[in-house]
């Protein structure tokens, strides 16, 4: 690298380093994110409070709620009558009830069907599927237990033994932690370098920049560079926290992470600093990275939200996202491995859109004000 | 293949500059700019000189027309010539996280000095500028004589031939502009250096070689400084005139068809006529003696033979504040501020009476500003007193601010909405309401000119322009109490007559005005000032004391002199 390139560089990463604003987009704002998102946010519903009803406890409602207790789901609330139950729920004290008339047991004993009533708080869609699906998978680990114990013909003539992939413990910290590396690498890649190449304009130092005989490629490529390199930071710091701190399993390899990660990081410089050579204004410039970057990184990507339950012309939006394909990448690479039939095809809309982008910057930039 | 040597460092040749959708800033300009000399680009804001520094630089595309330096065509090789140029823009290009040390090496390396040539370029530059014992400082930290001596130092590093210097001394006190002459005329005795300088003080335009007055985006002339004096023999006049009288002699003069200039000099007045003959005076005690002419005369006389008239906005306040009796209106005692553990303001004390015109002068970081917004109730005093027409600014800030106008440093207007949104939303902001609230807008409209800008938005106003509004803005609730900082920082010669023009009408009907300005020139115009130096009242009186104490004979020297007494 030549002279003014090294020159440039170190003295961007003077400016980041004293910069209290650089630093908090590049090293503390990551951090936030991957704590909030490996420790605070779940999808998933653990430890739901749900009421448990047995007009009559006999060892027959007994035998059945037991399930509950053993479950990890669930925390059991016994209460006596339904009245009492239905205003637990109400008050949002207990996502569901598990109601058993007094006449189960009986009913049960006698051959004859013995209905369960459910009743789940189906506010949070999601969590209500969730307490559906364990109630159901409670009930019928405990149908399977009482066909064995007392030899009678299984309940159910084929049982369905279901088997989790790459997720086996269906944790969704497992998914979040890696997708988050995509936002993370737009934060730097895009926000950050849109911002302090509007500085410069803002300061003037741009202008003074421009009368040496510095090339535009050279004042380019010192900016790609030291935010590639401070990207990379922030990728081996989200790798780290994601495996040593998260437990999250990374079952591809290390170095495909990096390719698909640097192709993603371009991409993310390529809009940065598109952004910032048409708008010359950091708060203008922050306002379009945070649009179009920062936001459909985080809701359009399948990193939250599936893409496929979207609606389809939404859907056909997410393919303009190159987050998608890197969150995409990184879901694989992190739990199902190397994947060659997902990942090639990611890379390379990756690698695409990364040279549109960086492309369309150099095309652009002349070293003049207007 | 031998080049003709050029006779000419610079030639511009009928070059043509628009910024779509109307704007014209340079019209069919021609220079030469002469090699191995300091030559000043003269003209007021607007007129085009940071564009035609920018088209040299080849940071813009001419229209049409060509520009060459030293024989190459800019157009078609701009880096060529950014490798031999040194381009110091307005704000000096500084990077303020980044210490002294670290700017002089980025640019070091961006113009391609070697290492092993460094510690013999750099020493010198240090030495001259002053810089060396803060080399570890942040740039933003300097104060702005200090920035300006690092931004010449960080062009000069890579030893260029041409030098550009957009306004390196706007907002930069006395001594740091002295600095930078003395380091400017080393380099041309030195290494010839060819120097064009873009300036709006005259007394520097002085100082070069040779001057290029240009004015809404032409040529006006461009000789060297002498000669443009020579039409204005027998028409420059002074008279001395006592204190008391001066600012209504001066109104009188200003609104004579055959006076083209009347400011206050030291003693008395000094007057520009339209023709060789002495200004006729009703006050038969006023005898005007011819003197020598200076480039600042012939400047202003020049554009006002440009068909520009003057227009010198009479105020009149249908509430006068009481005239007659001068108790004390703005007291302090004492006035400390501090920040951490670093004192801006150590103990200030003065007293202004009604209808004064004082002033706040100082280097910059002296404590003006500081001192200033404590007095604007806008920053709390940590220690001493401070009233302002009765109303304690400790106890009662927002009562002393209701009897005050303020105009603050960059006028503060909102730059999207037009100039009658402005007045209405000032006028608001000031408790105006109904009937009243129409007829002050209608009245500043009025008074200040503005009426065919109305709808313009203030952003897209000229310099001097925004300045009229913001004084609107602050007379709108007739104010008793005008405070002004930093009222003229950047404005051209005649904006800043029409301004003073407008205090003294004012201070005549009993406003008194607290004024800060780094001008000293304009320091004239107070009938009493402070000068402020880290944080303490240097020297207090009025412009006659403190030159008689001093034995200097104008302020700007006074100011001088003191600062070197006191390093």
């Amino acid at each position: 690298m030549n002279r003014r390139i090294t020159a440039l560089v170190r003295k961007e990463f003077i400016q980041v380093i004293r910069d209290p604003s650089s630093i908090a987009i590049a090293f503390v704002l990551p951090v936030i994110l991957l704590l909030l998102f490996g420790y605070g946010v779940s999808l998933d519903a653990k430890r739901v409070p749900l009421a448990l009803v047995a007009e009559r406890p006999d060892p027959a409602a007994q035998s059945f709620l037991s399930g509950f207790y053993r479950s990890p789901y669930f925390v059991p609330v016994p209460v006596e009558r339904m009245a009492d139950a239905e205003r637990l729920l109400e008050a949002g004290a207990v996502k569901g009830i598990v109601h058993l008339r007094a006449d189960f047991g009986r009913r049960l004993l006698g051959g004859g069907e013995a209905p369960i009533q459910l009743i789940v708080d189906g506010i949070d869609a999601n969590t209500a599927r969730l307490v559906q699906g364990y109630v159901t998978d409670v009930w019928l680990t405990w149908l399977q237990r009482r066909a064995d114990a007392e030899r009678l013909p299984a309940a159910i003539p084929i049982p369905l033994e279901s088997r989790i992939w790459y997720n086996a413990e269906v944790e969704s910290r497992n998914f979040l932690v890696p997708g988050l590396i995509a936002v993370i690498m737009t934060l730097i890649g895009a926000l950050l370098t849109a911002l302090v190449i509007a500085r410069e304009w803002e300061r003037g130092t741009m202008e003074a920049l421009m009368s040496t005989p510095v090339t535009m490629g050279e004042i380019l490529l010192g900016k790609i560079v030291t935010y590639f390199l401070l990207g990379t930071g922030g990728l081996l710091l989200s790798v780290a926290m994601a495996l040593w701190l998260f437990d999250v399993p990374l079952r591809g390899s290390f170095w495909l992470l990096w390719l698909g990660a640097s192709l993603f990081l371009l991409t993310a410089l390529g809009m940065g600093l598109l952004i910032s050579t048409v708008t010359r204004n950091q708060f203008v410039a922050g306002q379009i990275a945070i649009i179009v970057t920062f936001l459909p990184a985080f809701i359009l990507s399948g990193f939250i939200f599936e893409i496929r339950s979207m609606p389809t012309a939404i859907q056909w939006l997410t393919h303009l996202v190159p987050a998608r394909y890197f969150v995409a990448f990184l879901q694989t690479v992190f739990l199902a491995g190397d994947i060659g039939a997902v990942i090639w095809p990611n890379l390379a809309a990756l690698a695409v859109m990364a040279a549109l982008f960086l492309g369309r910057t150099w095309q652009i930039s002349r070293k003049r004000l207007e | 293949m031998p080049s003709p040597r050029p006779e000419a460092a610079v030639r511009i040749e009928a070059l043509t500059k628009t910024f779509p959708p109307a704007v014209t800033a340079l019209d069919d300009f021609a220079a030469a700019v002469r090699p191995g000399a300091i030559t000043g680009l003269i003209g007021p804001d607007g007129a085009g000189k940071t564009t035609l520094m920018r088209l040299i630089a080849g940071l813009l595309t001419p229209d049409r027309g060509r520009i060459t330096v030293f024989g190459t065509e800019v157009a078609e090789d701009p880096a060529w010539i950014q490798a031999r140029l040194g381009y110091m823009p307005q704000r000096f290009g500084l990077y303020e996280d980044l210490t002294v040390q670290e700017n002089l090496d980025l640019y070091a390396d961006l113009q391609g000095l070697a290492p092993q040539q460094r510690a013999e370029r750099y020493a010198p530059l240090l030495a001259m500028s002053g810089l060396a014992p803060f080399t570890g400082r942040l740039a933003g930290r300097l104060s702005g004589g200090m920035k300006q001596k690092l931004g010449l130092a960080c062009v000069l590093v890579g030893q260029p031939r041409l030098l550009l210097l957009d306004e390196p001394t706007v907002g930069v006190d006395p001594l740091s502009r002295r600095d930078l002459w003395r380091i400017l005329d080393d380099q041309v005795r030195k290494h010839g250096l060819t120097v064009l300088m873009a300036t709006a003080y005259l007394d520097e335009a002085e100082r070069c070689r040779e001057v290029i007055l240009i004015h809404r985006g032409r040529r006006l002339g461009q000789t060297s400084p002498s000669r443009f004096l020579e039409p204005m023999r027998g028409r420059v006049y002074y008279i001395r005139t006592p204190p008391a009288v001066r600012r209504r002699l001066l109104r009188e003069l200003l609104r004579d068809p055959d006076i083209l200039d009347a400011v206050v000099q030291s003693d008395g007045v000094r007057v520009v006529t339209r023709h060789p003959r002495p200004p006729s005076v009703t006050d038969p005690g006023a005898l005007p003696e011819a003197v020598e002419p200076r480039l600042e005369d012939a400047f202003v006389a020049r554009l006002r033979a440009e068909a520009e008239t003057l227009s010198m906005p009479e105020v009149r306040l249908s509430r006068r504040p009481r005239s007659g009796e001068r108790e004390p209106v703005i007291v302090v005692r004492g006035l400390k501020r501090r920040f951490g553990d670093f004192y801006a303001v150590k103990g200030v004390s003065f007293t202004v009476r009604r209808g004064e015109v004082f002033g706040l002068l100082g280097a910059n970081g002296a404590g003006k500003t500081t001192t200033f917004r404590m007095l604007c109730g806008l920053l709390p005093v940590t220690e001493g007193e401070a009233t302002v027409a009765g109303a304690d600014l400790r106890r009662a800030p927002a009562e002393a601010r209701a009897r005050l106008g303020y105009m603050a440093q960059k006028f503060s207007l909102y730059g999207h909405l037009s100039v009658q949104e402005n007045l209405t939303c000032f006028a608001g902001l000031y408790g105006l309401r109904g009937e009243r609230k129409r007829t002050r807008v209608a009245w500043a409209l009025q008074t200040f000119e503005l009426a065919p800008f109305r709808r313009q938005r203030a952003l897209d106003l000229p310099l001097g322009h925004k300045q009229r509004l913001a004084m609107a803005c602050a007379l709108l609730h007739e104010p008793p109490i005008l405070f002004l900082d930093e009222p003229t920082s950047g404005v051209d010669p005649l904006a800043r007559r029409e301004f003073w023009y407008l205090i003294n009408g004012l201070a005549e009907q009993g406003v008194t005005v607290l004024v800060t300005t780094h001008f000293m020139e304009e320091a004239e115009y107070c009938d009493r000032l402070v000068i402020l130096q880290a944080g303490e009242v240097l020297v207090e009186g009025s412009p006659e004391e403190i030159r008689r104490r001093t034995g200097a004979p104008s302020l700007e020297q006074a100011f001088i002199h003191l600062l070197e007494s006191q390093r």
